[in-house]
């Protein structure tokens, strides 16, 4: 890491900690959900930026954290257990998920995940006695830790940075170790990436798994903003919602999921003039991106930078694309 | 036996629109690699481009059929192809996927912000009378719809197999690349493709509309069933996806009555997790060569 | 289409001329996206209407309304953090949402803030919960199904019931007030069929139905569901009662189920077709200004605002605190607050009573079997 980039990420961090400083609490609570949202699109980007998996599960594996992290505080238990708890059951849904749906044909992770958030969904609002139903689940408490509680927004807002820049410390530390630059090699040419030893598919899974344990904790930091979850919210429509941030931010950067979810959580507020047309624009603008820049956000800017400056050299691990 | 009749019956009938979704969702995916996720959108769309036809043009209903139909192969065909799909087509499948998905979204709220949130009432254009079969109750309008999606499905295969530009289209869909060496036009067997897509959802839109009423939101549980049905099937395969979707029809509305009306529409997901596990080509499908 | 546009731009224009005015603002925070827009854009629409006809007759307390809209996206999460931005906005009162699901989740937030909240939903949960700053704009189904079941008792003589659900958060309340009431009446549930929201075939649901001998079915599905029910009773010739709630017989659904609606029958609470000349004067307005029939969610939205400004008015000052205290107890009578179309009380929960209606549909028309009292 350069020193100039190390100075940029100090600044990144301290913007972070002074963005609700004075804001109402509307401004805090989109900036919570925005880290949130932040932590399961990182982990989709895992499975789909770095291994090149569609999951179209991510909302259902945060429902997973969700309710398990609700029906655990809800009892008693610290948040801190029931969100290792959330984390553990998620990865270990996804490593059941994951198996056999990669052993058959790579594309085929994409209809099973989709077939299992449906599925979810039904079992959530059917079980009544343990689920609460269609009527949800209210009333969750939000954690305190060492005697602070973070009840008020601006407490919580810091609770939840901390559990974002964590994950984003684990997530680092994972694509810089062997293990995860061996993604990077298997994403810039698997065939050669096989015959170096490499066993794709168990590292496939690896990155489903854990990406799906993105998404139970940020199932289990949900549960505490909202003080509220129902089956609706973890529905297959919030998957896709996810799968669209990370793309529209770009897949396969380390940021893009964060600049996607900051997109697609706060678009509708800047073309709230629009009234009723902003999801009409905002589908419209996704599909002109998708066509000019199917990197997304950042895939957009690199390509501006280049035009500046020309002799600046591509990266060509996403010259490729990611494909279904 | 009643009981199971009109069961099997209605299933049908609801599962020969779900077959000609289906049928066009894996057309696309052959020729362009397309996974549409807008598929349950483009049978929403028609009925409107009809019902603008009657009420804007005052036209009678089978001239805003027609109407609907150009609209349909203009929007949903030629434009779909020429300005998303062929763009994108280098960039691989997922830009695209998500591209398809922002088009649902789109169409479903540009139909209600310009035409209402609330269902409207579609003409029937088949008479409603219904006989009693067996002790089942049959109407006229379910059989002709069977009958009208049979007949197109069947033809689509005919003109598939026995004209030459059908034969090139498939030619287009197992190897492009050999089709263009052979002298194809690729490039229109692609079109043809969008086309027939088109028209299939415009036959399943009228269709449909009188019973299920012309709703923005229509499309997003026929997009997944058309999806399940041509999974499957067998996503390589017209008559995977006929039969793809007729079984969903029939087995949506069994489990609703044998199993639980509270996980009626687990049952086909169930199936298809069975069908990816245990015969990933589909019921009918052949292997793909190609990983994808 | 074109005068969407028009009537956009000319909303805007007004919008951006409003804040010269000193004014008093609320919020609007209804699901205009999402599985709710069809209810939340009526519910928005009578809002709307309401305070435009309280602005140009003055204000309240000569001050002009500024009424603010936020989509909710029929999401519980983005349903909080609008309300929640509402508050920020400095409304004095808030006007949603219509779907429980979200209710339940945003009213914590207005009464953390004490501001006096007007929702449409029916969910029998919102008014239990001891929430001083709710209030409802039409009674609950722990209100409505127990008038209802009385009438199936009492006059139609039904001793074993077939139960049709919407097995969402609307049909589950209405399922259960039903139970309840159905041990009171010593009914027998000979079925109990839950449907999909959005489901468009009925048929399955309906063999069931015919094959459980019931002799009448309550149906308590959303509109456009309950007009594909009853095209499929019509064709597998079902010919025992349908009874249900505004859901079954409301105006839409006769619209879209036409002549299969005939025979059914149940309880209106706020209908267009109430016969209250009022209620039909404001019906003509809407459709005049909208270009559709508004159904009970656009009333309930349309007395909200005449409701706000009456209370507004009796307390002097836009206090919100003072508003919610207020409310409780107290009854708007039609003649002296005409915009509520029909006398309304509200108990120390929140939750209201009025007049109610039992209408059978007659040849495409509601026809008034029964005027049942406030309970």
């Amino acid at each position: 890491m350069t020193r100039s980039r190390i100075t940029l990420l100090a600044l990144a961090i301290a913007a972070l900690v002074v963005a609700p400083l004075g804001q109402g609490n509307y401004i805090i609570y989109t900036l919570c959900s925005w880290l949130v949202f932040s932590i399961a699109a990182m982990g989709l980007n895992l499975t789909l930026g770095y291994a090149g998996q569609v999951s179209l599960a991510q909302a259902g594996f945060m429902g997973i954290g969700a309710y398990i992290t609700a029906l655990m505080t809800l009892n008693g238990v610290h948040w801190s257990l029931a969100a290792f708890i959330s984390i553990v059951s998620s990865f270990a849904v996804g490593l059941a998920l994951g198996y056999p749906a990669l052993r058959v044909q790579h594309h085929f992770l994409a209809f099973v995940t989709l077939a299992f958030n449906t599925l979810l969904f039904l079992v959530l609002r059917n079980e009544e006695e343990i689920t609460g139903g269609s009527f949800g689940l209210v009333g969750m408490p939000r954690p305190s830790f060492f005697g602070i509680s973070t009840d008020g927004n601006l407490p919580f807002y810091y609770f939840s940075l901390v559990c974002f820049l964590l994950s984003t410390g684990v997530l680092w530390w994972i694509l810089r170790s062997p293990w995860g630059r061996a993604f990077k090699a298997l994403r810039e040419n698997p065939i050669r990436a096989e015959s170096l030893g490499l066993k794709i598919r168990r590292q496939t899974l690896l990155a489903f798994a854990i990406g799906s344990a993105f998404g139970g904790l940020a199932g289990a930091m949900q549960t505490p903003l909202v003080q509220f979850i129902e089956p609706g919210s973890f529905a297959l429509i919030h998957s896709l919602k996810i799968l669209l941030m990370v793309v529209v931010g770009g897949s396969g950067f380390f940021f893009g999921p964060m600049l996607g979810a900051a997109v697609v959580i706060l678009l509708p507020e800047l073309l709230r003039f629009t009234e009723g047309y902003y999801l009409i624009i905002y589908a419209a603008l996704v599909i002109v991106l998708m066509v000019y820049s199917p990197n997304g956000l950042i895939g957009l800017g690199q390509k501006l930078l280049e035009k500046v400056r020309p002799k600046h050299e591509a990266r060509h691990d996403l010259k490729q694309g990611v494909s279904l | 036996m009643a009981e199971l009749l009109q069961l099997l019956i209605s299933g049908l009938a609801a599962g020969s629109i779900y077959a000609l979704a289906a049928v066009g969702f894996t057309l696309l995916w052959q020729a362009s690699q397309t996974i549409n996720f807008a598929q349950g959108e483009f049978v929403m769309l028609p009925a409107f481009f009809v019902l603008i036809g009657m009420t804007v043009f005052g036209l009678p209903l089978w001239l805003s059929i027609v109407f609907g139909l150009a609209l349909a192969l203009l929007i949903l065909g030629v434009a779909f192809k020429r300005l998303i799909v062929e763009p994108m087509l280098p960039h691989g499948t997922l830009p695209l996927v998500i591209a398809t998905i922002a088009l649902g979204l789109l169409m479903k709220e540009s139909v209600k912000e310009f035409y209402g949130a609330t269902a409207q009432p579609f003409p029937a254009i088949f008479p409603q009378t219904v006989y009693n079969v067996a002790g089942a109750s049959v109407s006229v309008q379910d059989i002709c719809n069977l009958i009208v999606s049979m007949l197109a499905i069947g033809s689509l295969q005919l003109f598939l197999n026995r004209t030459r530009t059908g034969r090139c289209m498939q030619a287009t869909a197992q190897n492009p690349a050999v089709a263009e060496v052979l002298g194809v036009n690729v490039k229109r067997m692609v079109l043809y493709t969008f086309l027939i897509n088109a028209a299939l959802a415009t036959i399943a839109s009228v269709l449909i509309s009188p019973i299920y009423l012309a709703k923005f939101s229509n499309g997003e549980t026929l997009g997944l069933v058309a999806f399940i049905a041509a999974i499957v099937g067998g996503f390589n395969q017209i008559r995977g996806a006929l039969v793809g979707g007729l079984l969903i029809g029939v087995i949506d509305n069994l489990s609703a009555v044998y199993v639980s009306s509270e996980y009626r529409s687990a049952m086909p997901l169930i199936l298809l997790i069975a069908i990816i596990l245990l015969r990933p080509q589909g019921l009918l499908g052949t292997p793909e060569g190609r990983t994808v | 289409m074109i005068n969407k546009l028009v009537y956009a731009t000319a909303l805007v224009t007004t919008l951006a001329a409003a804040p010269a005015m000193a004014e008093l603002k609320v919020g609007s925070i209804v699901e205009l996206s999402g599985p709710g827009a069809a209810a939340g854009t009526n519910f928005r629409d009578g809002v709307k209407m309401g305070f435009e006809e309280i602005n140009d007759a003055g204000g309240v307390l000569n001050e002009q309304i500024a009424v603010t809209e936020y989509d909710s996206q029929t999401d519980p999460q983005v349903s909080r953090a609008m309300v929640q931005k509402a508050i920020d906005d400095g409304v004095y009162a808030i006007m949603g949402t219509v779907f429980s699901s979200s209710t339940v989740v945003n009213m914590l937030v207005a009464r953390q803030a004490g501001i006096p909240q007007f929702t449409g939903s029916e969910a029998p949960s919102i008014t239990s919960m001891n929430n001083p700053y709710i209030f409802r704009t039409a009674f609950g189904s722990q209100k409505g199904v127990p008038k209802m079941a009385k009438y199936m008792a009492d006059e139609m003589k039904v001793k074993k019931v077939a139960i049709v659900w919407a097995n969402t958060e609307f049909g589950k309340g209405g399922h259960t007030s039903f139970l309840k009431e159905a041990e009171n009446h010593g009914f027998e549930i000979v079925a109990d069929i839950p449907t999909e929201q959005a489901q468009s075939d009925f048929s399955a649901d309906i063999v069931k139905l015919k094959g459980a001998q019931a002799d009448a079915a309550f149906v308590y599905v959303t509109e456009e569901e309950s007009a594909r029910f009853l095209r499929e009773a019509r064709k597998q010739g079902v010919t025992i009662p349908l009874v249900g709630e505004t859901t079954l017989i409301g105006h839409k659904v006769i619209e879209l189920a036409g002549e299969a609606a005939n025979g059914a029958m149940g309880h209106v609470g706020l209908t267009p077709d109430a016969n209250i000349p009022a209620m039909t004067e404001m019906v003509e307005k809407f459709k005049a200004k909208f270009n559709y029939t508004p159904d009970h969610n656009a009333i309930k939205g349309y007395t909200a605002a005449y409701a706000l400004k009456c209370v507004t008015e009796m307390v002097g000052e836009p206090d919100s605190q003072a508003i919610a205290e207020k409310m409780h107890g107290l009854t708007l009578k039609a003649a002296d607050c005409p915009g509520v179309l029909m006398d309304v009380s509200w108990d120390e929960t929140g939750e209201m009573s009025r007049e109610s209606f039992f209408v059978q549909v007659e040849n495409g028309k509601q026809v008034v079997k029964a005027v049942l009292p406030p309970n």
